[in-house]
């Protein structure tokens, strides 16, 4: 294939009433790459990032993804149906709630397996063991499988979404501020999780968040937003090393290190 | 003599914003070259900019006019005018680079830290941990230590660590930041034994060094250079 390209957005656009929220913003994609998108409160990521997988519709622009067939598609003409089945299947969201995702009422074990169930898997067993295999992965003592997420700490209950939006392998996901919220140390864990989880199963990540020390232990490239535009974007070390853009130079100088 | 990196007219200046525009320049048509099995250490005074060129050779600094050809896969790449994909690339087969402090990822262990590049090759986990475990022995870094991650060793053993992390991959290309600074003499030995058997291999070496035994022991030439002088 010469153009691996997996998601593209071209020329987005958005305003909601006399405020920019999206201008002129065009982002890439590849296979297994992590692109972090930063910015202070209010720049556009979280909007862009809704844009990016179909949930707002923008005013101008477009959104193509490739599909494991090689087919585009693009997301926003694409029929609802056809995009939520994307959502369940190639697709995860991972949201800086996980309440916004999870289902409090359904057993942990029951979370991730809804996933699988949402894709045809029909024996109990498998996906009992699939559920088990997964909490292992997101370090959730396997004793925990039949206790509901509100008995869970924010951490757990994090990577409990990380288990329940991974175990269908998506191909891209993206992840709005999924450190945003934790404690220092938990955030620590959290983070090595995420890596070595997406480098493992090669997944594709836009990864919107404001924290740079996360961009940077995470990411290939590096976008930062302000007042809804693109302002300055590359090899994630590039940026933060040498940034060029008045408001890059002030994120990066803004940062205290430990 | 086959060249493995060599820059053309390299410069290189900041631009700081937060101070109303002052422009800083560092590098001013900057020619290098590095052959297969040479190395050569970047010597001058604090503020000449060797440490901008050697971010600049690894992409970590943006160059502003020149070209740094890498040869990559046989063929020469521009570092200066890559894509970050390609950039990504060529760091990972072909160019190599040891900073000065290990930059620790939270709960990862010393032999996982070191293996990872092999990992990410495809070597299997076994094998790259084995490698790992022995050029961590040669460090003097205890096996007691392999386990825990290296946040919590002192400044000299996370300088091993992050040699060892540099030189697992045999990179064709390798750029060494004061690789000895915070060494004692038996490990310093250690390390001028890894520079050589590198370049044994055909490994082009570009390093900074301050330390007077250590630049004698592994340059093969100098490369001189003075703070940029602005144009009267």
């Amino acid at each position: 294939m010469n153009d691996p390209t997996l998601l593209s957005g071209r020329g987005l656009g958005l305003r909601f009433g006399g405020i920019t929220a999206l201008a002129e913003v065009d982002v890439d994609l590849w296979p297994g790459e992590i692109l972090a998108i930063v910015g202070e409160s209010g720049s556009g990521k979280t909007t862009l990032l809704n844009v990016l997988s179909g949930r707002i519709v923008p005013d101008s622009g477009v959104v193509w993804y490739r599909d494991p067939a090689g087919q585009l598609h693009d997301v926003h003409v694409m029929p609802a149906p056809a995009l939520r089945t994307l959502h369940r299947s190639d697709w995860g969201f991972v949201h800086q709630d996980p309440r916004q995702n999870l289902r409090m009422s359904v057993s942990a074990g029951g979370n991730v397996g809804e996933r699988l169930m949402a894709q045809g898997a029909r024996h109990y067993g498998d996906i009992r063991s699939a559920a088990l295999d997964w909490l292992a992965q997101v370090e959730i003592d396997a004793d925990r499988i039949d206790d509901l997420p509100r008995t869970f700490s924010g951490g757990m209950l994090q990577r409990l979404q990380i288990a329940r939006t991974l175990v269908t392998h998506p191909r891209l996901v993206f992840m709005d501020e999924p450190t945003g919220g934790l404690d220092v140390s938990v955030q620590a864990r959290l983070l090595d999780l995420i890596r070595s989880l997406v480098t493992r199963l090669g997944i594709a990540v836009v990864l919107v968040t404001h924290d740079i020390a996360v961009a940077r232990l995470l990411a290939h490239r590096i976008a930062v937003m302000q007042r809804g535009r693109i302002v300055e974007t590359g090899l994630t070390d590039q940026v933060l090393d040498d940034p060029r853009h008045p408001y890059t130079q002030l994120l990066v100088s803004s940062v205290l290190s430990a | 003599m086959t060249v493995m990196l060599s820059t053309r007219g390299l410069s290189k200046s900041f631009v700081l914003h937060l101070r109303d525009g002052l422009r800083m320049n560092v590098l001013d048509g900057v020619d290098l070259a590095v052959a297969a099995g040479e190395c050569v250490v970047l010597s001058g005074p604090s503020g000449a900019g060797k440490s901008t060129l050697m971010r600049s050779l690894y992409g970590n600094y943006r160059a502003d006019s020149g070209a740094i050809w890498v040869r990559h896969d046989g063929a020469m790449v521009d570092i200066a005018a890559a894509d970050p994909r390609s950039i990504l690339a060529v760091r990972h087969k072909t160019l190599g680079y040891v900073s000065q402090f290990l930059r620790v990822v939270p709960r990862v262990p010393a032999l996982d830290v070191v293996a990872e590049v092999l990992l990410t090759r495809g070597v299997g986990p076994d094998a790259a941990r084995e490698r790992a475990r022995s050029l961590l022995m040669t460090l003097n870094i205890p096996a007691r230590l392999h386990a825990i991650p290296p946040a919590t060793f002192s400044g000299g053993e996370q300088q091993r660590v992050n040699l060892a992390r540099g030189f697992i991959a045999e990179h064709p290309i390798l750029l060494l930041d004061e690789p000895t600074a915070s060494l004692d003499a038996d490990n310093r030995a250690v390390v001028i034994e890894m520079v050589r058997a590198a370049k044994t291999r055909g490994t082009a070496i570009v390093a900074i060094c301050h330390d007077a035994d250590v630049r004698d022991a592994i340059a093969d030439r100098l490369f001189a250079m003075s703070p940029y002088q602005d144009a009267a």
